[in-house]
């Protein structure tokens, strides 16, 4: 691999070495020291108006055990949005994910086995949104709208509507396994998060598939003219949202050891405000999994803390909106300036 | 002696448009081959095939002297074709690092990035070959703040980069100034003192001239002549294109 060939003479070049400097640091991460300094000042705001709730660890424990239930769905949902698609149908594929866990649980009473279920039908249906998508041509929005219904309609059907204990877990490995607290007052599922961001992050920045999906978001017809394989990685994509999905939905519900048809119908616009509240674009091309992580625990952290506050469980809503809105409107700001 | 590439009758239609028509074309081994036509004539079109972007509606293509079915980009550069294309390629919102391996990361066999070495060889293509002396453009810089003809540097540069066999250029020259014009002029040339074989689209006759060994005339779609530049003068060469802009065929 030299250009000698063709005709570049080569000189002594000195080595790059990436220098580190703060206004550097800064320039480069304006989004996510943005979405950052949100949440040390609301953070800030919280333990002046609520003391008493803010500056003992109980509130963190009850964070630590609610947060990650849609806050893992926000990591493989940010790789879509940042590939420029979406996918609104990840409340049912967890409810659809419980669904098999119980099916494959009454036939051959194997809780391992329930579990290896749900994940697969989680990767089956990112899957077959994923085709949809990408062997049709339609718009993911559209096509996720479409199989959010079909999948809900189908827990019904199968389910019959009903609800049912989860108690037997109790006795598998699973259940400490996943929700868990093995280690003091930290729940497994805020582990599992974290284990799940770091996969994440390590995809999305230090392998090709992170590297496509960029791109793909960026310029699709880039991509393609560089050779990449946009509907396979899209399709990866949709897989991988499938499967952390189906993971959270039996999470969720061990946590509560209760399975509701209802499942996951409370996490979408949670889910989905974590990722555009961390600064990944609508438009594709920009987004972190840092960002989605920070903005998960901002949204999680408003409904505890407007109680906490003194103010109705009303107000929480309300001061949703505000924030998201400031965030992508800062987001916006920042975009145009960095770089 | 095969050739590195042939096009044996291909043709390429879009819905009704018949892009290229029965187009028969060659690329020796160690030769410059310059495309001229007019706008909508069918080079890009052309040269899509050639690099995998557009399967030929029938038609055969060889490397080598083997033919090659299905071919796709994919395949098309792990056979040696590298490309500028018109519309150049690039990601705006990535870094530099990432646009010069776009498509191409260096990665271990698991496909995890080989980040550093990307870096530091994209900070010796920038300061050998493209020039870059800002202190402002770093490996890290994003692409869409480049100027135009710095977008197109990044462009050519990441085509050299991977020692291609065959290179192919679509109006490279396109928003360069007089100095990296020449530059690149002179860089065509290399790729032929190299060995290597390159296809070169540039609307100015001159250029074309001054690099090429060889020169195809396309007009909608059909091949309307070749020429080889030792046999013929610049001024021959203009007024023949002069000709079939006019009236579609050389004689
Ligand atoms: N993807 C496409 N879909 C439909 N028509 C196309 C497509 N690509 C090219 N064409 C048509 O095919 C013809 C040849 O286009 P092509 O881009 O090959 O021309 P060109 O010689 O490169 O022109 P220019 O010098 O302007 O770049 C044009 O009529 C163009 O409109
Ligand atoms: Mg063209």
């Amino acid at each position: 691999m030299s250009t000698q060939a063709n005709g570049i003479t080569p000189k002594a070049v000195p080595v790059y070495k990436d220098t580190f400097s703060l206004t550097k640091f800064a320039r480069r991460n304006g989004a996510q020291l943005g979405i950052f300094s949100v949440f040390i000042a609301m953070w800030a705001f919280f333990i002046v108006m609520a003391p008493d709730t803010f500056l003992k660890p109980q509130i963190y424990y009850a964070f630590m055990s609610t947060i990650p239930f849609f806050a893992m769905m926000a990591m493989p949902l940010t790789m879509i949005v940042i590939a420029g698609e979406m996918d609104l149908s990840f409340p049912s594929i967890m409810a659809m994910g419980m669904i098999s866990f119980i099916l494959i649980h009454d036939s051959t009473d194997s809780v391992a086995l329930a579990f290896i279920g749900a994940l697969a039908t989680g990767m089956f249906i990112g899957w077959l949104n994923g085709v949809i998508v990408v062997k049709f041509g339609i718009p993911s929005l559209v096509a996720t709208i479409g199989t959010q219904f079909f999948w809900r309609g189908a827990v019904l059907v199968i389910g019959q509507g009903k609800s049912g204990s989860l108690l037997y877990t109790k006795d598998s490995l699973l259940h400490p396994a996943l929700v868990g607290k093995p280690y003091g007052n930290v729940p497994m599922q805020m582990i599992w998060l974290i284990v799940i961001a770091i996969l994440a992050w390590v995809l999305l920045n230090r392998h090709k598939f992170g590297a496509h999906i960029y791109l793909i978001g960026d310029n699709v017809n880039s991509a393609k003219l560089m050779g990449v394989n946009t509907g396979r990685t899209r399709i990866m994509g949709f897989i991988l949202v499938g499967l952390v999905s189906a993971f959270a939905g039996v999470v969720a519900s061990l946590h509560v050891t209760y399975f509701w048809p209802s499942l996951g119908e409370g996490y979408l616009l949670r889910t989905l405000a974590s990722v555009f509240l961390g600064g990944t674009s609508v438009f594709g091309g920009v987004g972190t999994i840092f960002g989605t992580f920070i903005g998960a625990f901002i949204i999680g952290a408003i409904e505890a803390a407007t109680v906490a506050i003194g103010l109705t469980g009303f107000w929480t809503q309300l001061i949703y909106g505000l924030i998201i809105v400031l965030s992508v409107i800062m987001h916006t700001y920042l975009s145009k300036r960095v770089e | 002696m095969d050739h590195r590439l042939e096009l044996r009758n291909v043709s390429k239609s879009f819905g009704e448009v018949k892009a290229l028509q029965n187009v028969n074309f060659k690329l020796g081994n160690n030769e410059v081959v310059g495309l001229l036509g007019d706008n909508g004539a069918g080079k890009s079109t052309l040269i899509k095939i050639i690099t995998g972007y557009y399967q030929p509606t029938s038609g055969e293509v060889y490397f080598n002297g083997q033919r090659v079915d299905h071919l796709n980009v994919p395949k098309a550069r792990a056979l040696g074709v590298e490309t500028v294309y018109q519309e150049r390629a690039l990601a705006e919102l990535q870094t530099l690092w990432r646009n010069i391996f776009l498509g191409r990361e260096l990665s271990n066999p698991l496909g995890f990035l080989a980040v550093k070495k990307m870096k530091s060889e994209t900070h010796r293509l920038m300061t050998q070959s493209m020039g870059f002396t800002s202190a402002a453009v770093t490996p890290e810089s994003k692409v869409g703040s480049f100027s135009g003809g710095e977008k197109q540097g990044v462009a050519i540069v990441r085509a050299l980069f991977f020692d291609a066999e065959i290179i192919v250029l679509d109006e490279p020259t396109m928003g360069l100034s007089l100095k990296e014009t020449d530059k690149l002029l002179n860089f065509v040339r290399g790729i032929r003192a190299a060995g290597k074989s390159a296809v070169f689209i540039d609307h100015n006759v001159f250029h074309v001239y001054s690099v090429a060994d060889r020169v195809v005339v396309i007009d909608r779609g059909q091949i309307a002549g070749e020429f080889s530049t030792k046999d013929i003068s610049l001024d021959d060469l203009m007024e023949k294109m002069i000709r079939v802009a006019e009236t579609g065929s050389l004689n």
